[in-house]
């Protein structure tokens, strides 16, 4: 069940291969998820991981996916990257087929998985030298001195830092170049799983911050993996919560506080509140039905 | 930060603090001392060993001097007879080296690179390894004759495995969270070896090929010994048969000097290569 192309991506992806910078007005980005399942052959039994996910993820939404260990939300960010091809269903980009992974889709990790060997501007420059969805290299490969690149490294606040080494970064100012590098290949969706996991609370406050900051400027489709429900409710238009084995959509909690956001703020409260409720209680047909219907 | 496979055992490893990793000098000023300490042995052994040379209580046929092994050398040398000798080895030393590390990588890389290749390949390597270098001579004449193809080949023997293993393994550990990167960004397999294993395998090739250049040297002395009409190793024999001790320690001498040499070369070409990064 493949779904068609639609015309009207293909005149805002030519519309933005005009500009100079993608960053600028409407871009695609719609994510139509549907797989009736995916499952992991392990040695001993097959391991359902996922059953019956379906979610439409908007041009520009910032969307956070919750749920415990191993309800399968990881593979699911995968599955979108491209990274993980073997599941029955499909995914698709703007109404093209996902087959493996692309520029149109960045991917930060919960490590920052940068090249130890290259410097930080190399590392973002890394970033362009994928292929993009029609299979053709970019064409301004391994230019370090790009003005995109530096554009970025301004971006994620490193601009000073350009030509350190991976190991003398401390841990935020890592996972921001990896930030920067899955931007530089001018991602329509950005795909980021559990990236700030790693970090000291300090620091993750303010890398949320400046994710916000940075999804503001891009105006890219945001779908961010975390098991960390305050994290969810600060950064996400709507959180996608999902219960375990086999990993489903519990239910889709849109969280409709006006930014900036006050984590100290009594509605902001509630919202963590009932989404924590949520966790607890066991699943009715009800709500399950309700997650499903979108 | 998960750098490929940091603490990765190494089969071959010639660090004697020539790279400076092995011992940090805790004070720079005691840098200076530690030098003075180390050489302190050696110049004694040497100045009594001048002096009992001198007075006669060391036979000169057995250990001469070591002015007379350094006027030997500088004898040697004015004759142009070492140069001759000195080149004729480095070049063994040196097509042996190009030649058994080029197989060892390239053999080291594909099996690294594709399990099927090691499952096929590295069994039959591993237990070759396990043959003493010297049980190789009688063949390698048999096969290639007394000329320069069985002493190079000799060499080129000592000189693969140290490369072929350190490449194989390290590539076998990189980091899969960084190949994972190379699928992301879809390399195709010669970027893939380009841009990410190569640069993460470096280290521990080129600790490889310094291994590799060792075991040369140790490999042109056994060719070099057991038939050879020139080189240092003939320099040794000859001196061995005319009863000149002089000719064999100059030998000694040199061999240690250029073994010395190489490897530093090798070093500070492996830390222009690793650049600035962390290790």
């Amino acid at each position: 069940m493949e779904l068609p192309a639609s015309i009207p991506t293909e005149v805002a992806r030519a519309d933005s291969q005009h500009g100079n910078s993608a960053h600028s007005g409407s871009k695609g980005g719609t994510v139509d998820i549907e797989i009736a399942s995916k499952v992991f052959h392990t040695a001993f039994q097959p391991l359902p991981v996922l059953r019956d996910v379906s979610l439409t993820i908007h041009p520009g939404e910032f969307v956070c996916i919750v749920g415990g260990s191993g309800c399968g939300k990881t593979t699911l960010l995968r599955i979108v990257a491209g990274l993980e091809t073997d599941f029955e269903g499909t995914v698709s980009l703007d109404g093209r087929r996902i087959t493996g992974p692309s520029l149109d889709r960045g991917v930060v990790f919960q490590e920052h998985r940068l090249l130890p060997w290259l410097t930080v501007r190399d590392n973002v420059a890394f970033g362009k030298t994928g292929k993009n969805k029609r299979g053709k290299q970019e064409s301004d490969r391994r230019s370090p001195a790009s003005p995109e690149v530096s554009h970025y490294l301004a971006l994620v606040g490193l601009s000073e830092f350009a030509d350190a080494y991976p190991h003398q970064l401390s841990g935020g100012m890592s996972q921001r170049v990896a930030i920067a590098r899955a931007l530089a290949g001018r991602p329509e969706v950005l795909l980021l799983d559990e990236p700030f996991a790693a970090l000291d609370a300090l620091t993750r406050t303010r890398m949320q911050e400046e994710l916000l900051h940075i999804w503001q400027a891009e105006r890219t489709t945001v779908l961010l993996v975390t098991h960390d429900i305050e994290e969810a409710v600060f950064l996400a238009d709507r959180i996608i919560l999902m219960s375990s084995q086999p990993g489903t959509v519990r239910r889709i909690v849109n969280v409709g506080l006006a930014r900036p956001r006050d984590r100290t703020n009594y509605d902001f409260a509630q919202v963590r509140k009932g989404v924590l409720e949520e966790f607890f209680t066991p699943p009715t047909p009800l709500t399950t039905a309700q997650g499903r219907s979108e | 930060m998960s750098t490929a496979g940091q603490n990765r055992p190494v089969a071959w490893s010639t660090g004697d603090g020539i790279d400076g990793s092995s011992s940090k000098p805790r004070v720079v000023s005691f840098h200076f001392s530690d030098h003075v300490m180390g050489w302190a042995i050696p110049a004694s052994l040497v100045l009594v060993w001048e002096i009992l040379a001198r007075a006669g209580d060391l036979p000169a046929n057995w250990l001469p001097a070591p002015t007379v092994v350094v006027r030997t050398i500088y004898e040697l040398g004015i004759a142009g007879d070492l140069w001759r000798h000195l080149g004729i080895t480095v070049s063994r030393v040196a097509a042996g080296f190009v030649l058994g590390a080029g197989l060892g990588t390239f053999l080291g890389g594909l099996t690294g690179y594709i399990p099927a290749a090691r499952k096929l390949l590295d069994p039959t390597l591993q237990s070759l390894r396990s043959v003493p270098s010297i049980a190789w001579v009688p063949l390698f004449l048999l096969w290639l004759g007394i000329q320069e193809t069985s002493k190079v080949a000799l060499i080129a023997v000592g000189a693969f495995f140290p490369v072929y293993l350190n490449l194989s393994v390290a590539m076998r550990h990189v980091d899969t969270k960084l190949l994972e990167i190379g699928r992301l960004y879809r390399l195709n397999n010669v970027e893939m070896v380009r841009l990410i294993l190569l640069p993460a395998v470096l280290p521990e090739y080129i600790v490889g090929l310094r291994g590799g250049l060792g075991l040369a040297w140790m490999f042109v002395v056994a060719a070099e010994l057991l038939g050879a009409s020139n080189g240092l190793g003939y320099l040794m024999i000859d001196g061995e048969m005319t009863g000149r001790a002089a000719i064999i320690i100059a030998s000694v001498f040199l061999f240690a000097i250029c073994g010395k040499l190489s490897d530093w070369l090798m070093s500070v070409l492996g830390a222009k290569l690793l650049g600035h990064r962390a290790r």
